[in-house]
């Protein structure tokens, strides 16, 4: 610092010296900084332009390296930056270009700067200024500078084109306008002889065509040659990259230039090139058979490969193709499956990608249980990418992977144990959903549930609480098939509980209450039962009930019975697995179901006489004790559920129980207050929760002589395709409906309603009035198939599967053709929802962004498009737009234009491209003209045109040497090629 | 296009940054930090790409290079081969090494400017273009 001290005096200190500065107090960084930056707010006011500019450039590089906000000094970096001195000038353009952005305030200032250097003799300045323009150009400064960067495209100066053929991607992103004017010297470019200048337009067209490819159709011939003749790895990247768009557009250009990539392949030592050209070939030109195979080779000589780079790489391009030739990875799986250990956290993530995307229906038990058995033992962040990705490979589509249901409840219970799970929440929603989903697996559910409440050491991690929760919530709602109530009860209420956070022991209170009533519900049945002789008045009734439906399914639903008893093994729990033929048979009947159910179990589990009155008053004690404090708990859900349960028990303990110690005789009038709310709850309870739809609104029956339909109908107009509603099918349907809600929520499956709903509300209408009866029909299957059908009939299979679930499994099977094992259990039913459907219609949203995505578009398309208008069919758009710039033309500038053409003598489409590109780009210039007040320059430029129009017409002639003769551009774009 | 060059140490004090589009001055420490921190996670002798979609948004991709103290790290986009861009870290390099014969951290450090330009003309030099315009 001391010699610092008289540098301060004597010299200004340039940047070199801040550095050297930095470097010697490096202790008190943020000092020396708040040091510098007050001598260079001193410096930076000087009226000597050198010691501005030397202050700037010290700001810069503090802004860049230290984060020190440089927007106090605009103002004088534009001083800076028109000084006649280039090193000045340097360092003003370089600090503008660090520190201005769109909404800077003095951005207006720079622009006569800008154009000054553009139209400099100093190649350098000019070069300053369109890297300047490139990167904070707005759309004001792109407007008005466009004649120039026009101007600079046809530049002598190799060195000063390239820049500006660079300048204009940003241009035209910010000023789309400007696409008319400069578009066709940018295309002339391409011809360029100088491979500098091609390798610039191409990158141009390369961003351009990410955003937008099927507008650059028309030039695939150009591309074409240079694909086919360049030589330089760069442009062949960049060419590819462009083709990896147009091909998906054009499956006739896609044949086109397969063997030309092809033999890059086989060519080419360049790995970038060669990894460049699978990727192409991956994404783009999967159906070409022996290119996929060269490509699938080439991958696999990567993956062989030392170098870590190329193996992820190749592991990448595998699983671009995956979905679509799934053979290419079974070819590798072993070393997809050796890769999940490599020590490269990229490799392993790749591997496991692929690894889930080979998971089929036979093979997902085995895939998934080496899965957990590795996340075991890996690292916490890749165990948890594996049980993330079992979980998402698994649910997928519905569950279609699944077919053993129990073996995938345990599995989850299993994966909820592994130490470094933090996938709480998405177990949480799976074991809910398929609790609701497929009733078959729910005995299973509340085992594996009980298994995991029991265990106190669970209790502590907090990741596990949502599954917890869960766990908690199924054993609840499924109590009937648990085997044990009173322990799952103990569970629930264990006194580590306090340490969940109070949502979820909100759940656990509400589970326990569940639990309660269902215990006393059955002691209730069961004593009614053994008091059933004395008092058959009361209950018997009830009871009668229960075995008149036991024996009229017997005799009549034979088949049902037996698919569902596979569903136990065990032994002791033999009576429960003849209680679900009731519960389903019941509900089908339409009969009080959850009665008879509760009934069925009870009876059941009677020979047990687990619910004696001691247990019960044990249970009571057991519940009160451990909810009692809760009813002062500060957390309001907590207090309120825990305070019910409470009332509840006092209720019961008064009017139930004590009759009992009492006397017998008194059972006879017990019909009393506690006995009846405790049943109320129960059938409260015993309702079935299911899965609710997002559009179940629409299926609520209309009431009779509510003529929604008609009042509704100008709403629909003007609500357009915002969502399909049932509309005329609607009475079809909800007849249907009105029927099962009757019975139980549950019921309502709509399998039928996968066609998306973007279509247009009326069309579908129509379409649904004319199939009416087919919607019909295949309603009433879905209900029948509520019998649990065996999954292998293919009839059956066929109608529950909706469309989009059908294209999936057709893929995939024709995939693994070795597939179609015999399963030992049949397939349980998997509920479906309208909502389900909404991530495959979610999809179309994306492509209106896209249309939004930006004016450049529209003018692309309404530019070079009259041609790609008929190419595409699309929309009318483009040929209005173009009308509306044909009105704005001048007519003698019309005129002139045909004029011109027809001495040219050229009838194709190109040149009729060509001729809007220059009536609009006159347009413009006009406009600009006006604007700017140049009328030199505009002369200047007018005659530039011209000479360059002849040069194009020159080109165009070119095109139209090769066969084409077309009016519609549908055949121009193969015809290049063909 | 490449969205950003940086050069750091393996401390994480950044040499030389470039964002290639505006970012705010607090932004652009963020990412140099959360760059670093991708960074220094990772073991030697692996893959020299991240996925970068978590810091730089969506479809960006982050290739680096360690030489001896310092990281090189260009950010880019899908419109850029990773096997290019990891040439093109090596001919930065290359180009730093005959610009000062044997280069190393101090070098970069002193000549800020120096670097800042050569960063400047590599572009040229590869006829790189993209609205990055380096």
């Amino acid at each position: 610092m001391a010699s610092t001290s008289i540098m301060d005096t004597l010299f200004q200190r340039n940047l070199d010296d801040l550095i050297k500065g930095f470097r010697q107090h490096q202790v008190k960084e943020s000092v020396f900084i708040a040091k510098a930056l007050e001598e260079i707010r001193r410096e930076i006011k000087s009226t000597d332009l050198h010691t501005k500019s030397a202050a700037l450039h010290k700001l810069s590089y503090l802004n860049s390296l230290h984060g020190i906000d440089m927007s106090f000094a605009s103002f004088h970096a534009i001083e800076v930056m028109s000084s006649p001195q280039f090193l000045h000038k340097k360092i003003g353009y370089h600090a503008v270009t660090q520190s201005f952005h769109e909404d800077t305030p003095v951005m207006l200032l720079i622009t006569n700067q800008l154009r000054k250097d553009l139209n400099s003799h100093n190649q350098y300045e000019v070069s300053l200024a369109l890297e300047c323009l490139a990167r904070i150009g707005n759309i004001d400064l792109c407007r008005d500078l466009t004649p120039e960067v026009f101007t600079l495209l046809s530049s002598s100066k190799a060195f000063v084109k390239k820049k500006a053929v660079a300048v204009v991607l940003r241009v035209f992103e910010k000023y789309p306008d400007a696409v008319r004017v400069c578009f066709k010297r940018l295309v002339e470019n391409l011809e360029s002889s100088d491979p500098f200048i091609v390798s610039a337009v191409i990158g141009v067209f390369c961003e351009l065509s990410l955003k937008d490819p099927r507008s650059y159709l028309p030039l695939a011939p150009e591309f074409y040659k240079i694909l086919v003749d360049s030589k330089n790895n760069w442009l062949l990247i960049k060419v590819l990259k462009i083709f990896t768009k147009l091909a998906q557009l054009e499956p006739r250009l896609a044949k086109r230039v397969v063997e030309p990539i092809c033999e890059h392949m086989r060519r080419t030592g360049a790995k970038s090139l060669l990894f460049e050209c699978i990727r192409t070939v991956v994404s783009s030109l999967s159906e070409y058979e022996s290119a996929v195979k060269l490509a699938v080779a080439k991958v696999r000589e990567f993956l062989v490969d030392d170098d870590p780079n190329l193996k992820y790489l190749g592991l990448q391009a595998l699983s671009t193709i995956a979905p679509k030739h799934l053979w290419a990875v079974l070819e590798n799986k072993d070393f997809v499956v050796k890769s999940l250990s490599d020590g490269d956290f990229n490799i392993k993530l790749e591997s496991l990608r692929l690894l889930m995307a080979m998971v089929s229906e036979n093979n997902a038990i085995e895939i998934t249980r080496v899965l957990v058995n590795y996340a075991l033992k890996s690292d916490p962040e890749f165990c948890n990418e594996i049980l993330g990705s079992i979980l998402s490979t698994c649910s997928r589509n519905l569950y279609e992977v699944i077919v053993d249901f129990d073996w995938f409840a345990s599995l989850l219970g299993e994966m909820a144990r592994i130490p470094h799970c933090q996938k709480g929440e998405e177990i949480e929603n799976q074991l809910i959903d398929i609790g609701m989903r497929v009733k078959d697996v729910r005995p299973e559910l509340v085992s594996v549930s009980r298994d995991l409440l029991i265990d106190p050491a669970l209790l502590g991690n907090p990741f596990l609480h949502r599954i917890l929760s869960a766990a908690a919530w199924l054993s609840g709602e499924y109590v009937e098939f648990s085997r044990n109530p009173f322990e799952l009860m103990e569970a629930l209420l264990q006194p580590r509980t306090t340490l969940l956070p109070p949502s979820i022991r909100a759940v656990y209170v509400q589970s326990a209450f569940k639990v309660l009533i269902f215990c006393i519900h059955s002691y209730l049945i069961s004593r009614g039962n053994g008091a059933s002789s004395s008092c058959p008045e009361n209950l018997s009734s009830g009871i009668a009930g229960t075995i008149s439906v036991r024996k009229f399914p017997e005799s009549s639903g034979l088949a049902t019975l037996e698919s569902p008893a596979h569903y136990e093994e065990d032994e002791e729990f033999d009576p429960r697995d003849i209680t679900q033929p009731f519960e389903d048979l019941s509900i089908e009947n339409g009969r009080d179901a959850t009665f008879s159910i509760g009934q069925a179990s009870t009876s059941a589990s009677l020979p047990k006489n687990i619910f004696t009155q001691e247990s019960i008053v044990n249970l009571l004690n057991l519940v009160e004790l451990a909810l009692g404090p809760l009813s002062v708990n500060h957390d309001v859900e907590i207090q309120e559920r825990a305070g019910n349960v409470l009332g509840l028990i006092d209720l019961i303990k008064h009017e139930v129980l004590n009759p009992i110690v009492q006397g017998e005789e008194i059972l006879a009038r017990e019909e009393t207050v506690a006995s009846s709310v405790v049943k109320l709850m129960y059938d409260a309870f015993s309702k079935e929760l299911g899965p609710v739809s997002s559009s179940a609104q629409a299926r609520v029956p209309v009431p009779e002589g509510l003529m929604l339909n008609e009042d509704l109908a100008d709403l629909e107009m003007v609500c357009g395709d915002v969502q399909s509603p049932l509309s005329s099918s609607f009475s079809l349907d909800s007849a249907q409906y009105g029927e099962i809600l009757g019975v139980s929520p549950s019921n309502i499956q709509s399998k039928d309603e996968s066609e998306p709903s973007n279509e247009s509300t009326s069309l579908l209408a129509e379409h649904r009035k004319r199939h009416g009866l087919y919607y019909l029909s295949s309603e009433k299957t879905e209900t029948v198939s509520n019998d649990y059908p065996p999954a292998n009939d293919p009839m059956s299979q066929d109608k529950l599967n909706d469309d989009a679930d059908d294209l999936v499994k057709f893929t995939e099977q024709s995939l693994a053709p070795k597939k179609k094992p015999n399963h030992a259990k049949p397939r349980p039913v998997v509920l479906k929802l309208d909502g389900d459907e909404i991530s495959i219609a979610a999809k179309k949203p994306e492509l209106m962004g896209d249309l939004l995505s930006g004016a450049v578009r529209d003018v692309l398309l309404g530019n070079e498009a009259v041609p790609a208008s008929s190419l595409t069919n699309q929309s009318d758009k483009p040929s209005s737009r173009r009308k509306g710039k044909e009105k704005n033309i001048d007519l003698p500038l019309e005129s002139e234009n045909i004029g011109g053409e027809e001495m040219a003598g050229q009838g194709n489409t190109s040149s009729r491209r060509s001729k809007h590109h220059r009536s609009h780009g006159k347009e413009r210039r006009h406009k600009g003209s006006e604007k700017n007040v140049e009328g030199k320059e505009d002369n200047v430029q007018k005659e530039k045109k011209k000479s360059n129009h002849s040069h194009h017409s020159h080109k165009a002639r070119q095109k139209a040497d090769e066969p084409l003769n077309v009016v519609t551009q549908t055949a121009v774009v193969p015809d290049f090629l063909l | 296009m490449i969205r950003s060059v940086m050069v750091m140490n393996t401390q994480g004090k950044p040499r030389l940054a470039k964002f290639y589009d505006f970012q705010p001055v607090e932004k652009q420490q963020e990412l140099i930090r959360s760059v670093f921190g991708a960074l220094c996670s990772r073991a030697e002798n692996v893959s020299n790409f991240i996925e970068a979609d978590l810091i730089f948004g969506p479809d960006t991709r982050l290739v680096y290079k360690h030489y001896a103290t310092l990281y090189f790290v260009f950010i880019f986009d899908s419109s850029e081969n990773e096997l290019a861009m990891l040439d093109l870290i090596q001919v930065f390099v290359e180009t730093l090494d005959k610009c000062f014969k044997n280069v190393c951290e101090l070098d970069i450090i002193y000549n800020y400017s120096k670097v800042v330009y050569s960063c400047h003309n590599l572009g040229v030099k590869l006829s790189y273009v993209g609205a990055c315009e380096l």
